[in-house]
């Protein structure tokens, strides 16, 4: 069978739905491609034991771009919206954490807070206008990217003498040194020092590690929302405007190859052996499966192929999900406020530490928590009384010496149990079953390279006009016709639909140049 | 009582050298120096019997050679010797030796593999080519981002435009190699463990990152840009030890007629209506000056010698949190006769190398973690070098100095001073690890000499024994070099200069900072320019 489409989207996770969406609302005929029986890619809720519902993967939204819910007129149903931070402390002295507000923190720290907050949003303020555009290529004369870069510049300088100078200073160095020069509550150190590793390879003390807090502060100055129903909800709503703007989604049908001849795309075969022919490919799997495993190397340059292969993506951040027979009693923490996130990072001393063994390809042994109880406002998730416990878990090494073993994933999560177990003293007995994503089980389920939520390591040399690699940094990759639109792009990970939409406007501009 | 035109606040190189240009240029300059000997960390001293230690810098390849012709230090008695590559011993016995014959280096490195053989050529030419760009701007003033002066534009223009010849491809190369990793930079090239082992040690000497902190790709420019008679890359041995390189420059300081004091420690920097107008000594004597010159680190000159009213607040806050940190020791040994690596066969030129004795990426990590926990390196990255192998001067006749660079050191241990005991127990550490691979080493110690960065602090006053007088990272480089806002070797009271290591480009016996900060104060007081351009390579 052969089916002529005006554009083939390779992946249906929330950037694939954002792009398709898009093309199709400009009058194209798209076709999408998910593996899976289900789209939403990462973005996806699921059944993991009898009765119990988790967002598989991603379970909070902090950056879904305001343009693209404008854009799709969505209308996501949330659970709760701005959400708190509860860090958790040794001794039952949580300290609490929403806006530029923090309770809970001694000594003027509630005042530091806020100075650093808003300087902070400031400078997120200043990356967010650019993550809803295009990078600007380098040393070209082309009118559009000499006016980014002087918009760049511009922005720059109008933050002020002083604060420049301040951004200029931050942006490449490391929280570790910033946080400890604030605060002194260890706890909010800690809290803050976590939120800068979340999903990377990097420890408090890399330099880089502002840069990625002002990443996630550039979604939505730090809100976090949890969507009703879990994240599958938000990629169902995504489907539903795709469909409703036309476009043809199949599921089920994982793309085996891309097909490549005279250096540019004709169409791409699935592994069922069906083809589907288009001159425009885009693709929302990571850039290493699409260029390396879906195009081939013998169809690119090989300096290209070769930043490609260095570029960094493996994950370090595995998913737990517990079904819980009850609430777990946590010492020092109102019952109200089981829906808010919770952390457990006591001080950034012991983020540093869990980091350290994954540098040797080992997991933490007493690791960093975000966890969440999805089902305390959201009763579709488990049977009425039950909980799921949904928590993100640092770190687990996707190059795990020895591999991902059966012993090595009980070891693991016995280590997070463990760590859960001195703030919930009673976890443990309350667990019916449980699940645990590592690294190797996100390439295997979402296939994702490396099982990295953000498709690639978030470093300033992976950012921006580098992002995911020179060549293909502006959505269009050295293959005619054929782009990219997921995670590995710009601006990065999260639930954000930033890239897709970029995307989607990128391809449709050149064609209207052409 | 007598104004001089200029003080200098500290006789280490790049203090003398700022003052040997002053006086060059016709001041009356008088430089202090606390210590009863000068050069500061470029010093050979004479600690036991006949043998002169170079205890704390050791090797020289930094030092600008536009400063070498220009102060003409050839005539005040300055040779530079180059030594032959480097070697790191492994666990298993053999050994990774790096020479300077490519057809020598190709071949040892095809022995671990012909893969990373053939890697070398295009790692050494992309490195070159980030040095080169580099070391155009060690002789300039950084210039500021934030200003609308011509000059600070036209610098800025400058930059880009190098930038954009590199070409659309070598731009984002070089934005990537200045912020990542020395690690990941070697993976790019190298499969074999103990050859990016041995190359990574240039990315961690004298900072407190490790292998695998994004930045350290950087770090190791810092120790590649330099030269020996022209041989980009090359290090060598000043004869004489360290101590040669400051008489050099002292005695150049001396010969443009300028007044050179030890014992003299600066107690305070006077400030008078927001300018300073000279220095207290520790001993209560004064000494006025129209403009005064520090050439001790930010920390020491702003925090110690200087009193807070005097400066502004956003200011003050900044040098506080300067990032200067101790983070490498020194073993100083004089040897009875040249110890033995049996791994070595006879003969070999790599007995004059630089010699390492880690072999894998993890054990660098591993040593830095230990930094982090506020301990000393279990397993610590040692760069060892025996000076008189090739210069005969520093010991008696078959005996011999070998100095051993230690990494990782902390200036306190988990927070508390040393004892003498932990002192003996650090420098044994490092005995031993040498001396698992020669076998007569110990026998062979006559004398030693432990720094730890609080002995280096305490006595040549460099805070916490940073060897590069802060923190080599980005947001400590260029422009924000001490401090966002004060680059260009001014200071936030009139009359007052920063010329030490903690300035643009930083610390390693290079003696830029000094000669850039002459440049700025000449031009302030509108006197002819004595320090030379750039030369330019190629």
């Amino acid at each position: 069978m052969t089916d002529k489409f005006d554009a083939i989207v390779v992946g249906g996770g929330h950037n694939g739905l954002v792009c398709s969406a898009l093309l199709a609302r400009s009058g194209k005929q798209v076709l999408l491609l998910e593996a899976n029986e289900q789209v939403g890619g990462a973005a996806v809720t699921r059944e993991f034991a009898d009765g119990y519902s988790v967002s598989a993967c991603a379970h909070l939204l902090y950056n879904l771009q305001p343009s693209v819910i404008k854009d799709l007129k969505l209308n996501p149903v949330l659970a709760s919206e701005d959400m708190t931070t509860i860090a958790l402390d040794d001794d039952g002295e949580h300290v609490r954490i929403k806006g530029d507000k923090v309770t809970g923190a001694k000594d003027g720290d509630a005042e530091n807070y806020k100075a650093f907050y808003k300087r902070m949003t400031r400078f997120s303020d200043l990356l967010k206008t650019y993550f809803n555009k295009t990078p600007p290529r380098l040393g070209t004369k082309d009118f559009k990217d000499l006016a980014t870069l002087a918009q760049l510049g511009f922005d720059v300088r109008r933050l002020g003498k002083e604060e420049m100078r301040a951004f200029l200073r931050l942006i490449g160095m490391n929280i570790h040194d910033e946080v400890v020069e604030r605060f002194g509550c260890p706890v909010l150190k800690g809290a803050i020092s976590f939120d800068a590793v979340l999903g990377t390879h990097l420890g408090p003390r890399s330099p880089n590690t502002i840069m990625t807090y002002l990443y996630r502060l550039a979604g939505d100055h730090g809100r976090i929302a949890s969507p009703k129903g879990g994240m599958g909800s938000v990629s169902d709503e995504l489907a539903r405007a795709a469909r409703d703007a036309g476009v043809t989604i199949r599921t089920g049908m994982p793309v085996k190859r891309i097909i490549v001849g005279n250096g540019r795309v004709t169409g791409v075969e699935t592994e069922g052996g069906e083809r589907f022919d288009s001159l425009t490919v885009v693709s929302n799997a990571d850039p290493k499966r699409t260029m390396m495993t879906l195009v081939g190397a013998r169809h690119m340059e090989t300096g290209f192929t070769r930043r490609i292969h260095h570029m960094r993506a493996s994950g370090n951040t595995a998913k737990l999900h517990l079904a819980l027979d009850g609430l777990p009693d946590i010492p020092g923490m109102d019952k109200k406020e089981y829906g808010e996130r919770i952390v457990i990072a006591p001080t950034e001393d012991y983020v540093e530490r869990a980091f350290n063994p994954a540098k040797y390809g080992e997991s933490s042994p007493e690791p960093v928590l975000e966890v969440t109880f999805p089902s305390f406002r959201d009763e579709s998730l488990a049977p009425t009384g039950k909980h799921v416990l949904s928590a993100v878990v640092q770190y687990a090494p996707y190059e795990r010496k020895g591999g991902w073993t059966n012993e090595a994933r009980a070891e693991f999560e016995s280590a997070a149990i463990r760590v859960l177990e001195k703030y919930m003293p009673d976890i443990a007995q309350r667990i019916t079953a449980s699940e645990l994503l590592t690294p190797a089980d996100i390439e295997r389920e979402f296939h994702i390279t490396g099982g990295h939520w953000h498709h690639g390591e978030l470093t300033l040399d992976q950012f921006l006009f580098t992002r995911p690699v020179y060549g293909a940094a502006q959505y269009r990759t050295p293959v005619d016709g054929l782009y990219l639109c997921g995670a590995g792009a710009h601006p990065g990970g999260g639930v954000s639909g930033a890239a897709g939409r970029n995307a989607a406007r990128a391809i449709l501009s050149r064609e209207k140049a052409a | 009582m007598k104004t001089y035109d200029a003080i200098v606040v500290g006789g280490g190189h790049n203090g003398l050298t700022n003052a040997a240009f002053l006086a060059k240029a016709g001041l009356d300059v008088i430089c202090v120096e606390k210590n009863d000997y000068i050069g500061g960390a470029t010093v050979s001293r004479n600690l036991f019997k006949d043998w002169k230690y170079s205890n704390c810098s050791y090797v020289c390849s930094l030092l600008r050679p536009e400063i070498y012709r220009s102060l003409e230090l050839h005539k005040h008695g300055l040779q530079v010797t180059p030594y032959g590559g480097s070697l790191t011993f492994m666990e298993n016995g053999d050994y990774f030796g790096s020479y300077h014959d490519p057809e020598v280096a190709y071949r040892e490195m095809a022995r671990f593999s012909r893969h990373d053989a053939d890697a070398y050529e295009r790692y050494s030419s992309d490195t070159m080519r980030q040095c080169r760009l580099i070391r155009d701007f060690l002789l300039t003033t950084p210039p500021d981002p934030t200003s609308f002066k011509p000059k600070d534009i036209k610098e800025l223009l400058n930059i880009g435009n190098k930038f954009l010849d590199m070409g659309e491809e070598r731009m984002y190369e070089t934005i990537r190699f200045w912020t990542m990793s020395v690690a990941e930079y070697l993976d790019e090239y190298f499969e074999t463990d103990v050859i990016k082992a041995s190359l990574s040690g240039s990315g961690i000497i004298g900072t407190a990152l490790g292998i695998h902190s994004p930045g350290t790709a950087y770090v190791l420019l810092h120790h590649y840009m330099g030269d020996v008679d022209g041989n980009v890359g090359s290090w060598g041995f000043a004869r004489g030890g360290m101590g040669s390189v400051a008489n050099a420059i002292a005695g150049a300081f001396q010969a443009y007629g300028g007044e050179l004091r030890t014992d003299a420690g600066v107690d305070q920097i006077i400030v008078k209506n927001g300018k300073a107008t000279g220095v207290a000594l520790e001993n209560g004597e004064e000494i006025n000056g129209r403009i005064v010159v520090s050439a001790m680190d930010v920390k020491r000159t702003f925090l110690t010698c200087m009193d807070k009213s005097d400066l502004p607040e956003a200011f003050h806050n900044r040098v506080e949190n300067f990032k200067i940190r101790g983070s490498s020791g020194k073993l100083n040994i004089a040897l009875d006769g040249l110890p033995t690596f049996p791994a070595l066969p006879k003969g070999s030129p790599l007995h004059h190398s630089d010699m390492h004795f880690i072999d894998s990426m993890e054990r660098m990590e591993r040593a830095y973690d230990d930094w982090k926990d506020g301990i000393w390196s279990k397993d610590p990255y040692v760069d060892m070098v025996i000076p008189t192998t090739l210069d005969p001067t520093m010991a008696p006749p078959g005996k011999h100095f070998m100095s051993c660079f230690i990494q990782y050191c902390p200036y306190k241990l988990e927070g508390r001073d040393w004892t003498e005991p932990e002192k003996e127990a650090f420098a044994q550490t490092v005995i031993d690890q040498i001396a698992d691979y020669s076998p007569d080493f110990k026998d062979l110690i006559l004398h030693y000499e432990v720094r730890t960065p609080q002995t280096i602090e305490d006595e040549i006053g460099i805070t916490e024994g940073n060897i590069f007088h802060g923190e080599l990272t980005l947001d400590q480089v260029l422009f924000n070099r001490p401090v966002p806002g004060y680059a260009q070797y001014r200071g936030p009271v009139g009359g007052l200069y920063m010329c030490g290591s903690s300035t643009h480009p930083g610390g390693g016996v290079m003696a830029a900072p000094g000669a850039n900060a002459a440049r700025e104060i000449l031009a302030d007081l509108k006197r002819p320019n004595t320090v030379p351009e750039n030369f330019g390579d190629d």
